[in-house]
């Protein structure tokens, strides 16, 4: 249910950032939704929590955000993680929005590591805290490298370590914040979202913002651009799945999270979007484990 | 069965007011000052204030009393509160030709015009614990030795005194260069101008220039220094008010400097002179600033000409990564929860597991 909007901190503007810092990023913004999936650098600012902690998502969420929207906020899936908390309550007290936990009811849903279960609808913006934007990072450290190779759209190192880890591994051993490649142009990382969710990014029809507030950068996927999972032909991409269904709701559809029950090998799974598991259960649906 | 993790924001409400408990201490312990935090623990306000970015004692004060001693949390809100600041005016550069001096020492000469002044200094202190202090004892006051300066008079810069020479490079301005770069409004890119490099080493975190300095003077980047001349003391700020188009002092600052001397070679085009590295820091941060120096100085190998093979010589490697609030809040987000990102791990070790397994099962025939 969405919650009202509340008193907005005394003595800070709208949203904690003054005007033309927001001004700056929404020209980031705006280059960053013209060139899909293209880095922006922008002149991050430092912000009332830690870097690492969803300032880049908050500074873009703050500079994105009028007083009609409702805000979701989410970590790990859920609107209850502690930081999450933190986020959703930044924006209470300095914007004075009205904050929701339903997926549908949202204008704004700034995410860590997880796309909802339910699908984003025309006109919902979804802002990704991103920790390293660089998808590259991890074959080559240099940034002024790296930058030349999107210049240049020179991907090929990519490509060898995923058929290195083919050759390996039998697989592409990545699990999570797992390459995409925007628009057929430039190859982004989908932020430590898991690969589970990566086909949820393409052609949505919500806007995707990714804010990366340590390393200042800020890029986009625009409704309805395709977004392709990097594969070979004859290893193509797969997500996730899991033997057995939310414990609580009975999905056998949602990415599931596991649960240590005891110290004898008892585990739960239960599904990481919690709004999703609650709305489920009030239609109805319910697990094994539910009850008692 | 399931206890979902819920309740996170009575948790958080709980955990401040634990941390607000923890940071008072006991009550009957009189509370500090900011006033007492400003003047006994000097020091850690000069730090706060150079990494922070703000020239403010008691904003500083206030962040260390807050952050219980912990100078990188305190750095951090100091940031934190600089971002919501207004800019008024820009000032003048600094002369520190003109400081009105309280320590200066140069490591070249033995003599020089201006003499040499030690000042407040930790050095030659035998670094034994007082037990007096802890007892509370009182300190004799310093009479004024004879001769000294009552006001403050220009000490040339030993630098200048090489220039005269043509011994050490010319630190002019290039005038082909812009305004120069601000890194709290435009992101960082490289290769980073020289002002935009002193700029990040200014707010960069103590102890790693002073570790990245050291390795220098172990051997990764040789620069060979020397400390051509370190200064501390009071400044005047000027600005250039539109409205009357000549500076105007608006107050001073206390200010640490270090002008570091290294030997140079030539190359092709220079003849073998000195060149310089540079070290600024706010109040008394002496370490800070010739940490700095050196390691302005190992930065300018491309500019000079020099190989670049020790990481204190590497830009992207020293710029990236000297910063604490980003480094801090970066290293501490481990905190947060990565499960949705361990479970695709742990899915797919599994997997992986799984795979190797059947494949290292030997066939029935």
């Amino acid at each position: 249910m969405a919650e009202a909007a509340t008193p907005v901190l005394d003595g800070y503007n709208f949203a904690y950032l003054d005007e033309q810092t927001k001004r700056m990023i929404r020209r980031a913004l705006l280059k960053a939704i013209a060139v899909p999936g293209y880095q922006v650098p922008f002149a991050s600012r430092e912000m009332p929590l830690p870097f690492g902690w969803g300032t880049g998502g908050i500074q873009v969420t703050a500079s994105i955000i009028g007083r009609d929207d409702t805000l979701k906020v989410i970590d790990q899936g859920a609107d209850d993680t502690t930081n999450a908390v933190s986020i959703r309550r930044f924006f209470a007290r300095t914007a004075g929005v009205a904050t929701t936990t339903r997926t549908p009811e949202a204008t704004v849903i700034q995410t860590r590591h997880r796309i909802p279960e339910t699908p984003l609808a025309a006109g919902q913006i979804i802002v990704y805290q991103v920790p390293i934007p660089e998808p590259l990072r991890w074959l080559e450290a240099r940034e002024t490298e790296t930058r030349r190779m999107h210049g240049l759209a020179d991907y090929g190192v990519m490509h060898v370590k995923l058929y290195e880890d083919i050759a390996q591994h039998g697989r592409i051993a990545t699990g999570y914040d797992y390459p995409v490649q925007v628009a057929g142009r430039y190859i982004m990382a989908p932020s430590p979202i898991p690969k589970f969710d990566n086909p949820k990014m393409d052609r949505s029809p919500a806007l995707q913002l990714f804010g990366a507030g340590r390393e200042k950068r800020i890029y986009a996927i625009p409704p309805h651009t395709p977004v392709k999972s990097l594969d070979f032909e004859d290893h193509p991409f797969a997500v996730e799945r899991w033997t057995r269904r939310c414990g609580l709701c009975g999905a056998g559809d949602s990415y599931l999270d596991e649960v240590v029950l005891d110290d004898a090998g008892g585990r739960m799974f239960v599904c990481s979007d919690t709004d999703y598991c609650a709305g489920r259960r009030a239609d109805g649906h319910t697990g094994e484990d539910a009850g008692e | 069965m399931y206890v979902a993790v819920k309740g996170g924001e009575r948790a958080i409400d709980n955990a401040h007011r634990l941390l607000a408990e923890a940071r008072r201490g006991d009550p009957a312990t009189p509370e500090l000052s900011l006033d007492q935090i400003d003047q006994q623990l000097a020091l850690a306000v000069d730090r706060v204030m150079t990494e922070g970015s703000v020239y403010d004692r008691e904003l500083a004060a206030l962040a260390v009393k807050q952050a219980r001693g912990d100078l990188i949390e305190a750095i951090f809100l100091l940031r934190a509160y600089r971002t919501t600041l207004p800019r008024l005016a820009v000032t003048c550069p600094v002369d520190t030709a003109r400081m009105s001096v309280r320590r200066r020492i140069s490591a070249t000469f033995k003599d020089l015009p201006g003499g040499q002044v030690l000042g407040p200094t930790f050095d030659y202190t035998h670094r034994l614990l007082d037990f007096s202090l802890a007892a509370g004892g009182g300190v004799e006051p310093v009479d004024t030795p004879p001769g000294a300066p009552t006001a403050p008079t220009a000490t040339p810069k030993v630098a200048s005194l090489l220039a005269s020479e043509g011994l050490i490079e010319a630190d002019d301005a290039d005038p082909a260069a812009g305004p120069a770069g601000d890194l709290t409004r435009q992101p960082l890119t490289f290769p980073a101008g020289r002002e935009v490099r002193l700029q990040n080493l200014a707010r960069g975190d103590e102890g790693f220039l002073l570790s990245l300095a050291y390795s220098t003077q172990r051997g990764y980047g040789r620069s060979h220094p020397f400390a051509g001349e370190i200064r501390m003391g009071e400044v005047a700020i000027e600005i250039v008010p539109p409205e009357l188009g000549f500076p105007v002092e608006i107050g001073e600052i206390t200010l640490s400097e270090c002008e570091m001397v290294n030997q140079f070679k030539g190359s092709r085009t220079e003849p073998p002179q000195f060149t310089r590295g540079y070290g600024l820091s706010f109040g008394e941060a002496e370490r800070k600033a010739m940490a700095m120096a050196l390691v302005d100085r190992s930065l300018r190998a491309a500019e000079l000409g020099e190989e670049a093979t020790a990481p204190a010589q590497d830009g992207e490697f020293v710029l990236m990564h000297s910063d604490n609030v980003e480094a801090s809040g970066f290293l501490q987000h481990l905190k947060l929860p990565h499960y949705v990102d361990f479970q695709a791990e742990l899915v797919m070790v599994r997997q992986m597991r799984h795979d190797a397994m059947a494949a290292a099962e030997p066939g029935d025939g």
